[in-house]
């Protein structure tokens, strides 16, 4: 019969998770403003104006407004107040 | 997501082969019902057209209409369980339950706690063995680090490194090495796409001390401490980060084999110049490592002969300009380059001042248009400048703060090679300038 070894455990200790809420829905977008958020990758602003271009054509109650972070891959508290001010609602994209 | 702690509604959209990572990180961030919508992969290249489509289309995951998925992500009402968000705690034990070598092998193998290669059992009398090789306390928090921007941080204290260190088959004696190089809080695991990976340089006595080689291989396979210390550090970044798994916490397309070890010694007896610590400010008797990030090309040649400086240009302005060189050369080079009246701050500047680009292939970059667009298009030089540039115009791709000389290798040959190499310490971004030079000395 083999030999049962106690080893240690390998990895590191990971931050405690505390639960977030969703933001209430929207009833319709009908009327609303739309933040479209151009996250920068290479050809996003593309991906994101043909977006704006479809909310135009089906949905022209829908006023959007395009942001765009200062740089990519940092947090930009600045524009996220903006859109927390400004809008109702936000497509972010392209995010991963 | 803070965007939804707001108040304001919000769907992410990502392209297919981030869903699992996405849903991962929402998990993490106790937001698993964050709504999100996906588009095929890729979106560069593409033209408005073909992005159209991607609007007009099917969501890849959920295969219903893509802005089916956006529009209900907005307004479709909440349930219970999206009011509820998700709390919870990950506890990893000290120890694991006992269990026969071989069924240990095979649970750290499917839990993908190895590089795929055998390791050592991290048994209790190795790991403090292995913290014999330090005076700093076991429960010492050392940093913390997470693969990406965008993930939680996880941390690490000295005896978790230490269970890494015994994994890779390192020697206590290097123990203060490896803690330095985690106390630099450089991922050798990044998440990117681009698939980086680190190189380490250590400079200073302990490079005699425990017997690294910067002769003959020095960046091979035929040194106990080199190879082990280089795979301590990569073994120790995946596991204390919270993992490095293909799909989830691991997006790099190709891999990259630096991502097993990379770590070597500077030849500072043979070098003609002041080793690499002492141009960044450290003495000469102060032991360091220097952590750089990237590794994702290799430009290579000879010399320097009569013709070095246009196979410089062209090794320069054929890299991946995003990651600045690191220039790794033979003494015999390092020599050629004093016979030919430089020093090595003067080659650097050299290099900047040559490695030059028409400002149309500066800008048709993917980093180029991603990272550093921002900063032009905001009036920040020297990127404004080159975003002005007329497209048949030479721009500058480096500063000469940006490029890096180590000297190492055993004069069999006059080699250089040029890796990618950021040396700018944790983080994204064209301005992170952290230190990523670290002080071995205070871990010993």
């Amino acid at each position: 019969m083999s030999i049962r070894i106690a080893v240690h455990d390998p990895r590191g200790y990971p931050p405690v998770v505390i639960g977030k809420r969703l933001a209430p829905r929207l009833d319709s977008l009908d009327g609303k403003l739309v933040g479209l958020v151009d996250c920068l990758f290479d050809n996003s602003d593309v991906f994101m104006e043909q977006l704006r271009l479809w909310l135009a054509e089906h949905l022209p109650g829908v006023r959007t407004k395009v942001f765009k972070p200062k740089a990519s891959w940092t947090d930009d508290p600045e524009m996220r107040a903006a859109i927390a001010a400004e809008t109702d609602a936000a497509i972010l994209g392209v995010g991963l | 997501m803070e965007l939804e702690l707001a108040g304001i509604p919000t769907m992410p959209v990502h392209t297919q082969p981030f869903a699992r990572l996405a849903q991962s990180v929402a998990r993490a961030n106790g937001m698993p019902r964050a709504r999100q919508a996906y588009v095929p992969q890729p979106l560069v290249g593409r033209s408005p057209s073909e992005l159209r489509a991607y609007v007009d289309g099917a969501d890849p995951i959920s295969k219903r209409p893509f802005m089916q998925e956006v529009i209900e992500g907005l307004t479709k009402p909440l349930s219970p369980e999206d009011l509820e968000g998700l709390s919870f705690e990950r506890s990893t034990p000290r120890l694991l339950e006992p269990d026969t070598r071989e069924n240990l092998h095979e649970l750290f193998r499917q839990n993908r706690w190895t590089d795929m290669l055998p390791i050592v059992l991290p048994t209790e009398e190795r790991v403090a063995a292995m913290l014999k090789g330090t005076s700093i306390p076991a429960d010492r928090i050392v940093g913390k680090m997470r693969p990406t921007a965008f993930r939680e941080f996880w941390q690490f204290d000295v005896e978790k490194i230490a269970v890494n260190a015994v994994m890779a088959g390192a020697k206590p004696e290097y123990f203060p090495v490896i803690l330095a190089m985690m106390a630099s809080g450089i991922t050798a695991r990044s998440s990117s796409t681009t698939s980086f990976a680190t190189i380490s340089v250590v400079n200073g006595p302990i490079r005699d001390q425990i017997g690294m080689n910067a002769g003959i291989g020095a960046l091979g396979p035929y040194n106990h401490a080199n190879s082990t210390i280089g795979r301590a550090f990569s073994l120790a970044c995946q596991n204390l980060q919270g993992g490095s798994t293909p799909n989830e916490t691991f997006m790099g397309t190709l891999g990259n084999f630096l991502g097993y070890t990379a770590c070597f010694a500077e030849n500072e007896e043979r070098s003609p110049w002041a080793p690499f610590h002492v141009d960044e400010g450290f003495k000469a008797s102060d032991s360091t490592v220097s952590v750089f990030f990237g590794g994702w090309y290799t430009q290579s040649g000879y010399g320097p002969r009569d013709s070095w400086k246009e196979k410089f240009i062209r090794c320069l302005t054929a890299t991946e300009f995003y990651q600045q060189p690191l220039i790794v050369m033979d003494p015999i080079v390092a020599r050629g380059f004093v016979d030919r009246g430089f020093t090595k701050q003067s080659l650097i500047h050299w290099c900047a001042d040559n490695a030059k680009l028409p400002a149309r292939d500066y800008w048709d970059d993917q980093w180029s248009q991603t990272l550093t667009l921002p900063h032009a298009v905001a009036g920040i030089e020297p990127y404004a400048s080159r975003l002005k540039a007329k497209p048949d115009e030479l721009v500058s791709i480096f500063m000469p703060e940006d490029i890096k000389i180590v000297v190492t290798g055993g004069e069999t040959q006059g080699a250089f090679k040029m890796f990618g190499g950021r040396y700018a310490g944790r983080g994204p971004g064209t301005f992170n300038r952290e230190n990523p030079t670290v002080l071995i000395d205070a871990w010993r």
